[in-house]
């Protein structure tokens, strides 16, 4: 059972503006039968650009649903330059959260809005170029992006659960993580390892342990004088030995394990542990 | 707590059942006075053992069995984890199952996660389903190969109700040479089952499915079949499942297949038609709705149907305004995003297959149950195809 807020039942029992609108001024018509959800939404927008009345019909769940129905709420009495800002995040929010699982309906609905505006403004969206990544649902790389951008999304999970995308066959997971990766500055390939742990050969966890000293801790320890060196690596032990300034150092306990471990847990395994080689 | 029991009208018996009364009367001294441990020496433990041994006689008579072929486990899964592994590590070279594309996600799981557990590479033949959810069974006897260590088929299909012909299906098996696993967790209590007369290896049964408590299951191991535990540990169960028996739930296992003998006819005609009487109302007054599984090869408490162009978890969430409890296949009840693997295996069109509802009775069912089921859910339907962009009146 999901656990939905008051207003998202409420939206969800008692939508408002459901049907169509007679001869709108834009449509947005997103998602598929075979998706499991569709919105088609239909704006009405008077000469000096004010949305004036909104309409929806959704085939969905109950997240779908109230989505679609809190949405147009949202963007009645909108200009249609403020409706363009609207993220996913406001029509989340405006329900007072959705499940995690669910974020991708909230995505929807803001789909269906920026379709709207387009066939209102007579362009054509972005979203429809780009290469189909999950071919299940028919995600573009574009979409994707966006999303972990607007998002800030960190995980295949996550993009899964804004976009969808991976939700079925599973077979482009590779490709999001590297999109993922290519996206977000900073995260590296190991943090967004498969969820299934894999199982490193002693001769990788050497390779990659000593890859992230090189990378991030030697810079950060020389900057201060000092250094570090790899001594050994045993299961999940890993002992070093501090050079330079750092060997004699008060605090350098606190230096290898509130920095150098987390480092190696983070990006290596993360169950090392590392010591000093006395 | 107070759960509303006496307002809901329950019809996921698939999911789990009401403990019966009797079964609940029939723990209690277990829960309270005689909290001995069955191993003891002493009497006062020692009369509990008696107790755990009168169970499992009603348990070996519900399913024709001999006691001494009962182990209980504590789930449905442990049984369906325990017989498939056994089966592995008896014929560690055999790298073959066959399975079917329906199975519980006890065995499915299960199944692809077996080279983590083993450390071997295994080949598994999932075989299809038709349309109405059937097996074929000369696709099944040309998967049998020399390699087959186990073959696992469910007997009942917890989605649609679909039985497949496993004792026709075990006598194959037994002329190979291969072990036959069952998971019976949906039929046992509800069809009659007689293991003298069929030669089915391992069967599982699961305590909740059958108005006895969760936390407690069985797997049924023929006599002479090659055995390796799952739990290893003390001498219980004959040194086939350690661990101290759980044994006010195995009490309560005892008397609900007792109550289930008892109740098969009741079951097998009366829950029956009321089953049909709630499927062909509810085929006849909503337009666009189907029955997903055969018609007639089905357990007589269950009928799976779709809605076209509603998604399944807004009709729960409706029904759930009324009390009404049943299930669905649609990707969103699941927090998956695709339908249920029962659904596409039988190629039900995504049209329908979001929007399939299974109910599935029991004998506490009412007749006045039904009639209220068949006035709501019209207008469920009709809202939620009012809403639904896919929908238009004129069909």
């Amino acid at each position: 059972m999901w656990e939905y807020t008051d207003k998202v039942q409420q939206h969800f029992m008692d939508p408002h503006n459901v049907g169509e609108l007679k001869n709108p001024s834009g449509t947005g018509d997103v998602g598929s039968l075979s998706c499991g959800d569709a919105l088609k939404l239909t704006i009405k927008v008077d000469d000096s650009g004010i949305i004036t009345d909104a309409k929806f019909k959704t085939f969905g769940c109950a997240s779908a649903i109230a989505s679609s129905s809190v949405l147009t709420e949202i963007i009645k009495g909108m200009s249609i330059d403020e409706a363009a800002k609207l993220t996913n995040e406001d029509i989340a929010e405006a329900l007072g959260g959705l499940p995690k699982e669910k974020m991708h309906c909230s995505v929807m609905g803001r789909e269906a809005l920026e379709a709207a505006i387009a066939d209102f403004r007579g362009v054509i969206l972005p979203m429809a170029e780009g290469e189909v990544v999950c071919e299940c649902f028919g995600v573009t790389d574009l979409e994707i992006i966006r999303a972990i951008k607007e998002s800030d999304l960190r995980s295949v999970e996550e993009i899964t659960n804004f976009t969808k995308a991976g939700g079925g066959c599973g077979k482009c997971e590779d490709r999001l993580r590297e999109i993922l990766q290519q996206t977000v500055e900073g995260i590296t390939a190991d943090k967004v390892k498969p969820k299934k742990g894999q199982r490193m050969t002693t001769l990788q966890k050497i390779k990659k342990i000593e890859d992230v000293l090189e990378r991030e801790v030697k810079p950060t320890l020389r900057k201060d004088g000092g250094d570090i060196e790899l001594v050994d690596v045993d299961g999940d032990f890993v002992t070093v030995s501090l050079r330079g300034a750092c060997s004699g150092c008060q605090s350098s306990r606190t230096t290898l394990k509130e920095y150098v471990e987390k480092k190696l847990r983070e990006q290596v395994v993360d169950t090392l542990i590392v010591e000093e080689d006395k | 707590m107070n759960c509303g029991s006496d307002k809901v009208i329950y019809m996921d018996n698939n999911a789990t059942t009401r403990i019966a009364p009797e079964v609940v009367d029939a723990m209690m001294p277990f829960l309270t006075d005689c909290y001995g441990n069955p191993s003891s020496m002493h009497t006062f433990g020692g009369q509990v053992g008696k107790s755990v041994e009168k169970a499992r006689i009603k348990i070996a008579d519900l399913i024709g069995a001999d006691p001494s072929e009962i182990v209980f486990t504590s789930c449905g899964t442990e049984s369906d984890s325990t017989a498939i592994l056994s089966a592995l590590q008896t014929f560690p070279e055999q790298r073959h199952l066959v399975t079917t594309r329906v199975e519980h996600p006890a065995v499915k799981s299960l199944c692809d996660s077996l080279t983590q557990l083993t450390g071997h590479k295994h080949r598994t033949t999932r075989l299809m389903v038709d349309s109405d959810g059937m097996l074929d069974m000369n696709s099944y006897r040309e998967a049998l190969s020399e390699d087959t260590a186990i073959i696992s088929i469910m007997w009942a299909n917890n989605e649609t109700g679909v039985i497949f012909p496993v004792e026709e299906m075990a006598a194959m098996a037994k002329e190979r040479d291969i072990l036959f696993h069952t998971d019976a967790v949906q039929a046992v209590g509800k069809i009659p089952i007689n293991m003298k007369k069929n030669q089915i290896d391992f069967l599982s049964i699961s305590g909740h499915k059958l108005h006895a408590p969760k936390g407690v299951g069985v797997l049924y191991v023929r006599k002479g079949t090659p055995f390796v535990p799952f739990l290893n540990g003390g001498h219980q169960e004959h040194g086939r499942r350690g661990g101290t028996e759980n044994v006010a739930s195995i009490i309560g296992l005892g008397r609900a297949c007792e109550l289930a003998a008892a109740t098969m006819e009741e079951e097998n005609t009366r829950v029956k038609a009321l089953r049909d009487r709630l499927e062909q109302g509810l085929l006849a007054s909503i337009p666009k709705s189907m029955l997903n599984g055969h018609p007639t090869e089905r357990l007589p408490n269950t009928t799976n149907i779709s809605f076209e162009f509603v998604e399944g978890e807004a009709i729960l969430l409706h029904m759930n305004r009324y009390n009404i409890c049943a299930s669905s296949g649609s990707a969103c009840t699941s927090g998956s995003l695709e339908p249920s693997h029962v659904m596409r295996a039988m190629g039900v069109p995504f049209t329908a297959a979001h929007g399939s509802i299974r109910f599935s009775l029991s004998v506490y069912n009412t007749e006045k149950e039904v009639d209220y089921v068949l006035e709501k859910m019209p207008a469920i339907i009709a809202d939620l195809r009012a809403m639904s962009p896919f929908w238009k009146d004129e069909e």
